[in-house]
């Protein structure tokens, strides 16, 4: 029985003993802190991507306590409510800011970009970037390697392996840039995700001499300018005989499309439009050459063509 | 026997091949593109303009700052246009464009087989005629030679190490010179020695070229001051740090040159050029090249002008053999493989290698067994699985804080590794991103 | 021209493979193979054929259902710690002992971790030890070399020879050592112990030839035995010469069988020179305060698990030299 006593009182005070420590060593390295900070953090996804610029989600948190406005500071993951949640927390304005969403400018897809060299390096495009060309004539598009699919912390991106490129998923992409900062050729844009996640982009970043771009990569943009004349706003430049599509700009009305000889532009998350006029196609080659899809679905743009005549009619 | 004190490996040599075969001149092309980067540092300037007519020798782009070369028409004939061109890796460059017309030579240029022995210049012009020559390097880092002649303030030059290691397997392009232009390369050693103000040299030969350094110490008996030293087989006993490590016994510090030991190394080709250079007044436009593999027709050491395409080399050499898996620009420990052989030769190209397909392929890596060969066989006493490791998961401070910038690419590590893990990929890309973290930090630091 | 293949340099390698070095350490244990079949016969044959059996059973079965990745037993690293492990345990022992030290051996020593290159501790020792605790009793009943009269888990017992070295200093009557084993008997393995580590000679012979197509290093090996020797010449007790002890302290035991095969282990030892002789320096220690003063009479394998911990941080601290001074 003493036994078990002594056993008791020795363990009990020890415990208080180390307890009674503890607080007063708690009590002594005590860091005073905000206690905002954890609310805000508690609100924010927890993710740590860095999409925000900063080193995570506590040290956002920490941005958005001492900051005196919202403006700049933005968790691309939670977006706008996110934000708001956090301004109401610190009673601040959350600055609105469009969502965005990563965009692949390259379709050198397989067909459309001959391999003209194999390979036999570690799988990672940062290396073989370094190293050459890479597998294909253009300096300038995707390696193949899913540097960026390896970077996703959100499972948003994914390879083709029909076309060789990468996918993005939008319901999935959060922006956070994690992707643009791992592509060594700069082939990831962060983009406006526009209205209805409708877009136009000028998928290539290849700064060649249009027949030197046209040789590696039949859908290559070779900087011909007929975009930028149909433009009707403006929102079309070529510099480095590469188009690019300024996104505050644009009004989408799918001219540059159409008025594309390589199928370069692509216009993203639009209905399927009406076939094409026999006349325009003659006259754009690269047609013919285009990843299948579009031939692959005639009766679908056929039986809209008919319902606009029925409501014509 | 002497060697370097740290790592290195025994890669079979493969010499054989083209071994003793007598230097070859390649015929001219047609058509010619001259690179306007053959060298490390800054592009050379264009000095001609399209349709101007220029003689072999004539300066056809001038040096683009301090650390750069000129460089000088290798063929006689008319500009067409100056634009860029596709480098064997596929990647644009600016270059020349000519046709060639005929073979006029510059009239000051001395074409005769004389030997010129005797020569009467102050350092200061001997070193003006090697920068004006465009010589670099000829042993693969391309570094403009006159930078290597001017020793910063307070730093003096006590020995010149020749390197005729020749540590590569399959190349003997340096072996073969020696052998033919040993004379000459004495003249040139004798050159250098007088520019520097120097009275030692040290030529370092590995010991699987006898002939060469029976035939260079006969001809370095009858010169004041300089010394054949015969070195053991190891790799990478060419490389600048490990030769002078072999030859004098001394460490270059990380991250400082050669000069702060008091050594300046240049090649045999470099020197041999030197000679051309000052005492027939010939600027650097061409170069020995080997051009090998176990299954090449005529495997052999060529004499080709820069501009040259490699495909007209190769003709010369039997044509690409059927089973080629992998054509590389150098030796196969530190050459680059090319994807395509339309390029020019040029100052960069000592070699031409065909690797048949079934030697082509890496081995699928395995898991690292840390039996710690890499870091037996890192020459720099680095830690490449730790190295690798750490670019892998991009810990570039880390990689900083254990001498990454110390790696010389010499591909020791991977050469050794049994588990055939990609070592040196991993730490080339981290190399890589640790040097533009520390540039941008000087360039913050200097603001 | 069809697609020419573009990797970086080097382009070359030296040959080497994982499953090279691993049939060459298989190779250097034959020696004493053959020898611990000669002294313990049927025993040694069924133990050893066991222990490797369910090694790489058990490496297949993990790698193929559990970790579901492409089943590494073609490096033959799972035979050889299977080869080990029977080294370390007696050859009488029953045979579901050896494939539960097997399986405590693969599946928690090595696999657990991730496979080959990622376990910190040796996997036939985790084994080995994890049996001696476990089963005690068997795991010191050691067979009389006795060649193949002896039969197999019935075989003839007796002590080791260490064993009754410390039970004879223990009880302090000298007057009975002249009873032990006499050095040269030791040397070619003629007494009782674990399979493989009875022959000094043979297990010699192995390392010399592990050095010489340099699979290993001397630094291990030699700072194992070297520590060993001195802490034996200074402790070396009463009615004993110097010589002869510090020929039971080496001759005896697993010290050449740990020394040239166990504590080199490649995943399990550091890498650097220095590095290398620290750690056997600390198993030389360990192995001898364990058997001068712990309870068992042997401790080559806690004394090599022990430093295999410490690894990581030799790994970490020991670094190699580096070529030239750094600028300052």
């Amino acid at each position: 029985m003493d036994l078990i006593l002594i056993a008791l009182l020795v363990l009990g005070i020890t415990g208080l003993v180390a307890a009674l420590l503890l607080y007063l060593i708690a009590q002594k390295f005590k860091v005073e802190e905000d206690p905002r900070i954890d609310l805000v953090q508690e609100v924010l996804p927890g993710a740590n991507c860095g999409g925000c610029g900063f080193a995570g989600c506590r040290a956002l948190a920490e941005a958005c306590v001492k900051a005196t406005s919202l403006d700049g500071l933005l968790c691309p993951v939670g977006g706008a409510p996110t934000m708001e949640k956090v301004g109401a927390i610190l009673g601040m304005e959350a600055v609105a800011a469009d969502p965005k969403v990563a965009v692949v400018r390259c379709n050198g897809s397989c067909e459309a970009r001959p391999r003209t060299s194999l390979y036999d390096g570690v799988r990672s495009c940062r290396i073989q970037h370094n190293l050459y060309v890479g597998e294909t004539d253009c300096p300038f598009g995707c390696l193949g390697c899913g540097d960026c699919v390896a970077a996703c912390q959100f499972g948003a991106l994914s390879m083709d392996p029909k076309t060789g490129l990468p996918v993005v998923d939008e319901e999935k992409c959060t922006a956070c840039g994690k992707c643009v900062k791992a592509c060594p050729r700069n082939i990831i844009e962060l983009r406006k995700k526009g209205p209805k996640g409708r877009r136009m982009v000028v998928e290539c970043v290849n700064k060649d001499k249009g027949a030197v771009a046209r040789k590696a990569c039949l859908n290559a943009c070779i900087g011909c300018g007929k975009c930028q004349k149909e433009c009707n706003f403006d929102a079309i430049t070529v510099e480095n005989n590469l188009a690019y599509i300024d996104f505050e700009k644009c009004r989408l009305c799918r001219k540059c499309e159409a008025a594309c000889p390589t199928g370069a532009i692509h216009a993203i998350n639009f209905p399927p439009r009406p076939a094409a006029k026999p006349a325009e196609a003659t006259a754009k080659p690269a047609e013919a050459a285009k990843p299948a899809e579009a031939q692959a679905q005639p009766s679908e743009t056929t039986k809209i063509q008919l319902e606009k005549k029925e409501e014509q009619a | 026997m002497n060697t370097f004190r740290i790592g290195g490996v025994h890669p079979h040599d493969n010499k054989t091949y083209s071994a003793h075969q007598p230097i070859t001149e390649c015929p001219l092309p047609q058509k010619a593109i001259i690179p306007l980067v053959q060298h490390i540092g800054a592009p050379a300037q264009p000095v001609v303009e399209k349709g101007q007519k220029v003689k072999v020798g004539e300066l056809l782009a001038k040096a683009g700052g301090f650390v750069s070369a000129n460089i000088h028409s290798p063929f006689s004939g008319t500009i067409t246009k100056i634009d860029s061109t596709v480098d064997a890796w596929g990647l644009r460059m600016p270059a020349v464009f000519m046709d060639v017309e005929g073979d006029e030579w510059l009239e000051t240029i001395d074409r005769t087989p004389n030997i010129v022995r005797e020569f009467n210049l102050e350092p200061k012009e001997i070193i003006d005629r090697i920068s004006d020559a465009g010589i670099v390097g000829l042993g693969g880092a391309c570094f403009p030679t006159h930078v290597k002649l001017m020793p910063p303030p307070g730093k003096k030059a006590e020995v010149l190490i020749v390197n005729g290691v020749e540590c590569e397997p399959y190349l003997t392009c340096d072996h073969q010179l020696m052998l033919e232009h040993g004379e000459e390369i004495m003249v040139g050693i004798k050159l250098l020695m007088r520019a520097l103000n120097i009275q030692k040299t040290i030529i370092g030969i590995e010991k699987n070229k006898p002939d060469a350094i029976g035939h260079m110490q006969n001809l370095a008996s009858k010169t004041l001051g300089v010394e054949v030293r015969p070195l053991k087989l190891k790799y990478p006993q060419g490389g600048e740090k490990q030769l002078i490590d072999s030859c004098i016994g001394r460490q270059v510090p990380s991250g400082a040159l050669p000069i702060e030991v008091g050594a300046v190394v240049d090649n045999v080709a470099t020197i041999y050029s030197v000679y051309e250079a000052v005492q027939k007044r010939k600027p650097l436009i061409s170069r020995v090249m080997t051009v090998t593999g176990k299954s090449l027709a005529k495997p052999g050491n060529y004499l080709v002008r820069f501009g040259t395409p490699l495909s007209q080399v190769v003709e010369l050499a039997g044509g690409v053999p059927e089973d080629t898996g992998k054509i590389i620009g150098g030796g196969p420990m530190m050459g680059r493989a090319m994807n395509n052989i339309d390029m020019p030769a040029n100052k960069r190209t000592s070699g031409l290698l065909f690797l048949p397909e079934a030697e082509s392929r890496r081995v699928e890596p395995e898991n690292c067994i840390r039996c710690g060969k890499c870091v037996s066989a890192c020459p720099m006493g680095l830690e490449p699985y730790l190295l690798s490791k750490q670019a892998e998961l991009q810990m570039w401070e880390e990689m900083e804080q254990h001498d990454v910038m110390d790696c010389i690419d010499c591909g020791c590590c991977l050469f050794t590794c049994p588990s055939h893990r990609p070592l040196l990929d991993y730490i080339r890309m981290g190399k890589a991103q640790v040097g533009g973290i520390i540039r941008a930090r000087q360039a913050a630091q200097k603001k | 021209m069809k697609n020419l293949i573009v990797a970086p340099a080097p382009h070359v390698h030296s040959g080497d493979s994982v499953r090279r070095n691993m049939l060459l350490v298989i190779a250097a244990l034959m020696p004493a193979y053959v020898m611990s079949v000669v002294a313990f016969g049927w025993g040694a044959l069924i133990t050893a054929c066991i222990s490797i059996a369910a090694c790489v059973l058990f490496e297949w079965l993990i790698a193929k259902y559990i970790l579901k990745t492409r089943p590494t037993i073609g490096d033959l690293s799972a035979v050889l710690t299977g080869l080990l492990l029977a080294f370390n345990l007696p050859s009488n022992l029953p045979w579901w002992i050896v494939v539960i030290g097997a399986f405590v051996a693969i599946g928690i020593g090595k696999m657990s971790f991730g496979g080959l290159g990622q376990n910190p501790f040796n996997p036939a020792l985790v084994g080995r030890v994890f049996l001696l605790i476990s089963f005690p009793l068997q795991m010191t009943t050691w067979p009389l070399p006795e060649g193949f009269a002896g039969g197999y888990v019935d075989a003839a017992t007796g002590a080791t020879p260490l064993a009754s070295m410390k039970q004879i200093l223990k009880n302090g009557n000298t007057d009975l050592i002249s009873q032990l084993p006499d050095l040269w008997d030791l040397f070619i393995g003629w007494m009782g112990g674990s399979l493989g580590e009875v022959c000094a000679l043979a297990l010699l012979i192995g390392g010399v030839f592990l050095i010489c197509t340099r699979v290993i290093t001397w630094h291990i090996p030699v700072s194992i035995l070297a520590t060993m020797a001195v802490f034996a010449c200074i402790g070396c007790p009463e009615g004993m010469t110097a010589g002869q002890y510090i020929g039971y302290t080496l001759l005896t035991g697993g010290a050449m069988l740990g020394a040239f095969f166990m504590a080199t282990d490649y995943v399990t030892s550091p890498m650097t020179p220095w590095g290398k002789i620290i750690f056997g320096i600390g198993i030389g220690v360990i192995v001898m305060v364990i058997r001068t003063w712990g309870a068992y009479p042997e401790g080559m394998s806690f004394a090599i698990l022990i430093m295999n911990a410490v690894t990581p941080l030799l790994n970490m601290y020991i670094r190699p030299k580096r070529f030239g001074e750094k600028k300052k």
